[in-house]
C-alpha cells in the first residue's frame, strides 16, 4: 500500500515513530497525483514548492518532538479559503488573478499545526453548485467512475481524498457542499456547527449559511481535522465562544441507548431505491448496537428547498458585487466607461450559475419583493429551525440519507437546475437551522458507486455526531474498495 | 397663496474614534491615499466585519443629547449598490432599525425657542473618494475615509426657514463637538448636510414636491443654497408650473442649484440585515452608564451663564458656543469673582489675540487664571484698563504671570494725587490755547487733556484721578 492511501492518524504514527518523513509521504501524494489527476482533476492548482517547504518544517518539528497530529500530513484546500501570497480563484474567471494577502483563519490554524497544503481544490463557482461542473477551471471527475460528478460543491477535495492525491481536505458547505460530495465519493465529510469554525478568509458565498469543515477518510480523521479548525475567532463576530471539547473523546465509544430520530419526511419519492435499503441497513446497524430509532417529523422540510433557495442568493448578490474589476480580479478591458466597465467585467468574470443566483437574489430583495420573498423565506428558516429544536428534545441524532440519489453521470443536470438543486434536498436543512451534519460512507450501489449516510445533530453536538459516525463506521464493516484508477 | 417652506435635514457626522467601525484602520485625515487600509475595509474576499464597540458608545451620546428613544436591539444592514468608492458594492448602515428615534433639539429663533423633531439617528460606515485627474481621462481611488464611522442624523420636516436650518445644523454641531464625538468641520467633511425641501400653501398639511439638495460645503452655502431653492420653486409654482421631485447640487460661485444628471432613475438599494454581524445590545446599564459621562450641554450651560453669571443671552450664546471656551469663562469668573468683566475681556481682547494668531482657546498662551489676574488688577486699582490690555498681550507673548509683568516694568498705577495735579499743571501751562477754547464752552477739548497727561505718565495715571483733578483744574 503506498503512503498516500493511508489515513492522517495513521500517517501521524508513522511520522512520529519516524518510520516515514513528511517528505516522503508527500512524495507518495504527488506521485498519486501526477498518476491520476490527469483523470480526475480534482485540483485548481499545485502548491508544490511551498508544499515541500512545509515538509521540511515538518520533519524538523517531528524530530524536535513538537508536532501535532496534522504535523506533516499532506492536505487539500478548496480553492475558496484564503491563502496568503498564492492565488485563490474560488472557480471563478472574476478571481483568476487574485492573490490574497491574507490567510484565513483555518489556513493558519493548520499551517499552525504543521499540516501540508498539496493544493488548491476544484470547486463549482463561487461554490455555486452540486457537480463541480460550474468551475471556470474545468470539471471533476468522481474517482468511482469517471463518467460522473463527484459532487459539490467541494468536489475537488471530496475527489482528491477518495483518489488518495491528498490525505485530508478543507471543503465548505452552504447547503450541503462538504456532505454531499463526500456522500458521492465514499468519504467522510463534517459540516461544523455555524460559528464553530471560523469563516474568516472564506470567500463568502451565503454569510448565514457558509461553515468550513474536513473531508477525510475516516471518521477518526475527522475528529482530528475537527480539533484544529474549531474555535472561536475574534474576527468574526458570528464565531461562537463555546470551548472546544478534544473530539477524538467520542471515538470508540458506545451509542447503546441513543434515540436516533428518522424523520419521515426524508424518505419522499424520487429516492433512489438502492440509496433508501443502504439507509434502511445503516437504521438496522445502529438498532444493532443498542440505538433506539424513533420515527420523527420534521413538519417543514418540504419547503427548505425553496426557502433556501431564496437566502442563499439573496446573501450572494451583496457577497458577489465586490466583484467589480476596480480593484483586483478580472477587469474587462472593453468598457469604455464606468457602467460598461461594470457590466462587461461581470458578464465575462462570472459563469452562467453565478449570475442566475446573482439575478435571483436581486430579484428577491427588491422592492416589492422583499416581504414576499426574503422575509417569508427567512420566517419559514425561523421554523424549521424550530423543527430541530424539537427534534432534539427527544433524539440524541437524526439519521438521514444524504442525497436521494448516487453520483450521476457528467453534464445530466446541468441544464436542469432544479433537478441540480434538489440533489440537496437533504443536506440543506442543517445549514439553514445552522445545526452540524455529517456524511459517512454507507455503501456502494450494484454499481459500485458509493452511497453516504447522514447523521444531524443539535448545536455544537460534533462529538455526538463524531461518536455515531464512528460507532457505525466500526459496525457496518463496509467492504474497503478502492477506486479503480 | 403665501407659500411656506418645509425643510428636513440629512447630517452625516464622522465619529472621532482613532480606529473605523470595521476594522483595526486609522481613521486619520490627511494620510497619503490608501495608507489607512487593510483587507477588510478594502473589500477583499473573503474578510468579515467585527463591530467598534466605541461607535455605538459615541452614538449613544448623541441620541440621549438629541432626548430620542434608544432601539434595544440594534441590527446592521446592507445597502447594495455599485461605486468605485465603496469597496463591498455594499454600505454597512442601519434600516429597519436604527439606534434611536423620536428626538428633539431645541433652536433660538427669532420667535424664540422652537423644537425641531429627529427621526432617527443611526450608525453607518463611510465611502472613499474618487479623485479624477484633471490630464487623464483617469480616475483613482483613495479608500482612507472607507469605514469611518458616521453616525446619520434626521430631522423631521420641521424647519420653515433656510435661517432655522443653519441655526438647527449649529446647533447639531455644537452638541457634537461639545460631546467630543465630531470635529464639526464642514470644509473636510465630517460634518456634511442635504436638505429636503418643499413649498406649500401656509396652513396646508400635505407636503409639496420635494427636491434633495446636496453639496453644501458650509452654513452660509446652506444657508445660500435654501434661499435660491425657495425662490426657485416659488417662481416655478406662482408660474403655475410644477416643482420635479429630483436631486439638484449647489453650484457656489455660481450662487444656483442645478439637476443632478444621469443618478435621477429609482435606486433600490435592496437593504437587507448582514449576516456578518449579530445584533447589538443596549441595555440600560449601558445607557445610564454613557448618560453619566455626558458633559452639560450647550443649550443648559447658556441658561445657567445667563442665571448663575448674570450675562446677557448674546453673551452667555457665545460664551458657550465652544465647551472650551466656557470652560475658559468659568474658571476666570471664578477666579476674578467679576463674571462681567471676565465675559467682555475674553470675547473682546482675548479672542481678538487667539484669532488673529488663528488659535484655538485651548491654546490660548494666558491662562484663566492669569486673566483673572488681570481683571483684579485694574479693579483693586494697581493698574488702569488701558495697561490691563498691554499686559495681556504681553502675556500672551510670553506666557509671564500679569503681576510679574506690572512689576517687572513698574507700570502700576499712579494714583499719587500730588504727582498727578503736578503732571496737569504742566500741560494746561504748555497748552493755553485749548484751556481757552475749553473754558469758552468747547467740552471736546477735555479728551484732548487727558490724553496729554496720559502721555506724560506713560499710561499709568489713575484715569479717574486724572479726570477729576483735570476738571477742577480747568475751572480755575
Amino acid at each position: 500500500m503506498e503512503l498516500c492511501e493511508y489515513t492522517a492518524h495513521e500517517l501521524s504514527k508513522k511520522l512520529r515513530k519516524k518510520e516515514v518523513s513528511a517528505k516522503e509521504v508527500l512524495d507518495s501524494v504527488f506521485r498519486r497525483i501526477e498518476k491520476v489527476e490527469g483523470k480526475v482533476h480534482a485540483y485548481i492548482s499545485l502548491m508544490r514548492e511551498t508544499a515541500y517547504e512545509q515538509a521540511n518544517e515538518a520533519d524538523l518539528r517531528l524530530s524536535k518532538g513538537e508536532s501535532t497530529e496534522l504535523t506533516g500530513i499532506p492536505i487539500a484546500l478548496k480553492d475558496i479559503c484564503c491563502t496568503k501570497g498564492f492565488p485563490t480563484t474560488c472557480g471563478s474567471r472574476i478571481l483568476e488573478r487574485f492573490i490574497p494577502p491574507y490567510d484565513a483563519t483555518v489556513i493558519e490554524k493548520l499551517r499552525a499545526a504543521g499540516a501540508i497544503f498539496v493544493g488548491k481544490a476544484n470547486m463549482d463557482e463561487f461554490a455555486m453548485g452540486s457537480s463541480t461542473e460550474t468551475s471556470y477551471f474545468g470539471i471533476t471527475a468522481n474517482p468511482w467512475n469517471l463518467e460522473r460528478i463527484p459532487g459539490g460543491s467541494s468536489g475537488g477535495s471530496a475527489a482528491a481524498v477518495a483518489a488518495h492525491e491528498c490525505i485530508g481536505a478543507i471543503g465548505s458547505d452552504t447547503g450541503g457542499s462538504i456532505r454531499q460530495p463526500a456522500a458521492l465519493c465514499g468519504v467522510v465529510g463534517l459540516k461544523p456547527t455555524y460559528g464553530r469554525v471560523s469563516r474568516f478568509g472564506l470567500i463568502a458565498f451565503a454569510s448565514s449559511l457558509d461553515q468550513i469543515g474536513p473531508i477525510t477518510k475516516d471518521v477518526e480523521d475527522c475528529a482530528i481535522f475537527m480539533n484544529h479548525l474549531a474555535g472561536y475567532d475574534p474576527r468574526e463576530s458570528t464565531s461562537v465562544p463555546e470551548p472546544v471539547p478534544d473530539y477524538r473523546d467520542f471515538l470508540n465509544r458506545e451509542i447503546k441507548g441513543w434515540t436516533v430520530g428518522v424523520p419521515k419526511e426524508y424518505f419522499i419519492e424520487g429516492i433512489d431505491p438502492e440509496v433508501e435499503e443502504i439507509v434502511r441497513r445503516a437504521i438496522s446497524t445502529l438498532e444493532g448496537v443498542g440505538a433506539r430509532i424513533e420515527e420523527i417529523s420534521l413538519p417543514h422540510t418540504p419547503f427548505c428547498v425553496a426557502t433556501y433557495y431564496i437566502i442563499a442568493p439573496a446573501e450572494a448578490s451583496s457577497n458577489l458585487a465586490r466583484y467589480d474589476g476596480v480593484k483586483y480580479g478580472y477587469r474587462s478591458p472593453d468598457g469604455r466607461d464606468l457602467l460598461e466597465m461594470y457590466r462587461k467585467t461581470r458578464a465575462q468574470g462570472f459563469g452562467d450559475e453565478v449570475k442566475r443566483r446573482i439575478i435571483i437574489g436581486t430579484y428577491v430583495l427588491s422592492a416589492g419583493y422583499y416581504e414576499a420573498y426574503y422575509k417569508k423565506a427567512s420566517q419559514v428558516r425561523a421554523l424549521i429551525r424550530r423543527d430541530f429544536d424539537l427534534a432534539f428534545e427527544k433524539c440524541d441524532v437524526i439519521l438521514t440519507p444524504t442525497t436521494p440519489t448516487a453520483a450521476f453521470k457528467l453534464g445530466e443536470k446541468r441544464e436542469d437546475p432544479i433537478q441540480m438543486y434538489l440533489s440537496d434536498i437533504f443536506t440543506i436543512s442543517a445549514n439553514l437551522a445552522g445545526i452540524p451534519g455529517i456524511a459517512v460512507p454507507g455503501g456502494f450501489t450494484k454499481e459500485g458507486l458509493p452511497v453516504g449516510i447522514q447523521f444531524l445533530g443539535n448545536h455544537f453536538q460534533e462529538g455526538k455526531l463524531l461518536q455515531i459516525a464512528h460507532a457505525f463506521e466500526r459496525e457496518a464493516r463496509i467492504e474497503k474498495r478502492r477506486p479503480d484508477l | 397663496m403665501e407659500l411656506e417652506p418645509v425643510i428636513g435635514l440629512e447630517v452625516h457626522a464622522q465619529l472621532l474614534t482613532s480606529s473605523k467601525i470595521f476594522c483595526a484602520c486609522s481613521t486619520a485625515f490627511g494620510a497619503s491615499p490608501n495608507h489607512h487600509t487593510c483587507p477588510i475595509c478594502l473589500g477583499m474576499p473573503g474578510v468579515l466585519p467585527v463591530l467598534n464597540r466605541r461607535v455605538v458608545e459615541y452614538a449613544l451620546r448623541m441620541a440621549i443629547a438629541t432626548n430620542c428613544v434608544i432601539n434595544r436591539k440594534n441590527y446592521f444592514a446592507r445597502k447594495n449598490y455599485f461605486y468605485p468608492d465603496l469597496p463591498k458594492g455594499y454600505q454597512i448602515s442601519q434600516y429597519a432599525s436604527p439606534l434611536a428615534e423620536h428626538g428633539y433639539v431645541e433652536i433660538e429663533t427669532e420667535g424664540g425657542k422652537k423644537k425641531i423633531g429627529i427621526t432617527r439617528i443611526h450608525m453607518e460606515e463611510d465611502a472613499g473618494k474618487l479623485i479624477h485627474d484633471e490630464t487623464n481621462p483617469m480616475s483613482y481611488v483613495d479608500f482612507n475615509r472607507t469605514g469611518v464611522p458616521l453616525i446619520e442624523i434626521v430631522s423631521e420636516p420641521d424647519i420653515r426657514s433656510a435661517e432655522e436650518a443653519v441655526q438647527y445644523l449649529r446647533t447639531l454641531r455644537d452638541i457634537l463637538v461639545y460631546l467630543e464625538i465630531c470635529d464639526g468641520n464642514m470644509e473636510e467633511g465630517s460634518f456634511r448636510c442635504d436638505a429636503n425641501i418643499s413649498l406649500r400653501p401656509r396652513g396646508q398639511k400635505e407636503f409639496g414636491t420635494r427636491t434633495e439638495l446636496k453639496n453644501m460645503n458650509s452654513f452660509r452655502h446652506v444657508q445660500r443654497a435654501l434661499e435660491y431653492e425657495i425662490k426657485r420653486q416659488m417662481f416655478i409654482i406662482e408660474s403655475g408650473g410644477e416643482v420635479v421631485q429630483e436631486t439638484r447640487l449647489w453650484d457656489e460661485s455660481q450662487g444656483v442649484t442645478y439637476a443632478m444628471r444621469g443618478k435621477e432613475e429609482a435606486h433600490d438599494y435592496r437593504y437587507f440585515p448582514d449576516p456578518d454581524l449579530v445584533a447589538v445590545f443596549i441595555d440600560e446599564n449601558w445607557i445610564a452608564q454613557v448618560r453619566s459621562t455626558l458633559p452639560e450641554l450647550p443649550g443648559a450651560k447658556k441658561q445657567r451663564f445667563m442665571e448663575e453669571y448674570g450675562l446677557s443671552t448674546y453673551d452667555a450664546g457665545v460664551l458657550t458656543s465652544d465647551r472650551f471656551l466656557a470652560e475658559y469663562f468659568e474658571k476666570c469668573a471664578q477666579k476674578c469673582q467679576q463674571p462681567k468683566s471676565a465675559a467682555n475681556w475674553i470675547m473682546g481682547d482675548l479672542l481678538k489675540l487667539v484669532n488673529e494668531d488663528k488659535r484655538t482657546i485651548k491654546e490660548c498662551p494666558v491662562t484663566p487664571e492669569h486673566l483673572a489676574e488681570i481683571i483684579n488688577l485694574i479693579s483693586e486699582g494697581t493698574i488702569s484698563g488701558k495697561i490691563g490690555k498691554e499686559i495681556l498681550e504681553e502675556a500672551y507673548s510670553t506666557g509671564e504671570a500679569p503681576r510679574a509683568i506690572v512689576e517687572k516694568k513698574g507700570l502700576v498705577q499712579i494714583t499719587d494725587e500730588r504727582f498727578i495735579a503736578e503732571v496737569i499743571e504742566r500741560v494746561i501751562a504748555h497748552h493755553p490755547e485749548q484751556v481757552a477754547q475749553y473754558r469758552a464752552g468747547k467740552e471736546k477739548v477735555f479728551g484732548f487733556f487727558v490724553g496729554q497727561v496720559m502721555k506724560e505718565t506713560q499710561g499709568k495715571a489713575n484715569p479717574k484721578l486724572v479726570n477729576d483733578l483735570l476738571r477742577e483744574k480747568l475751572k480755575n
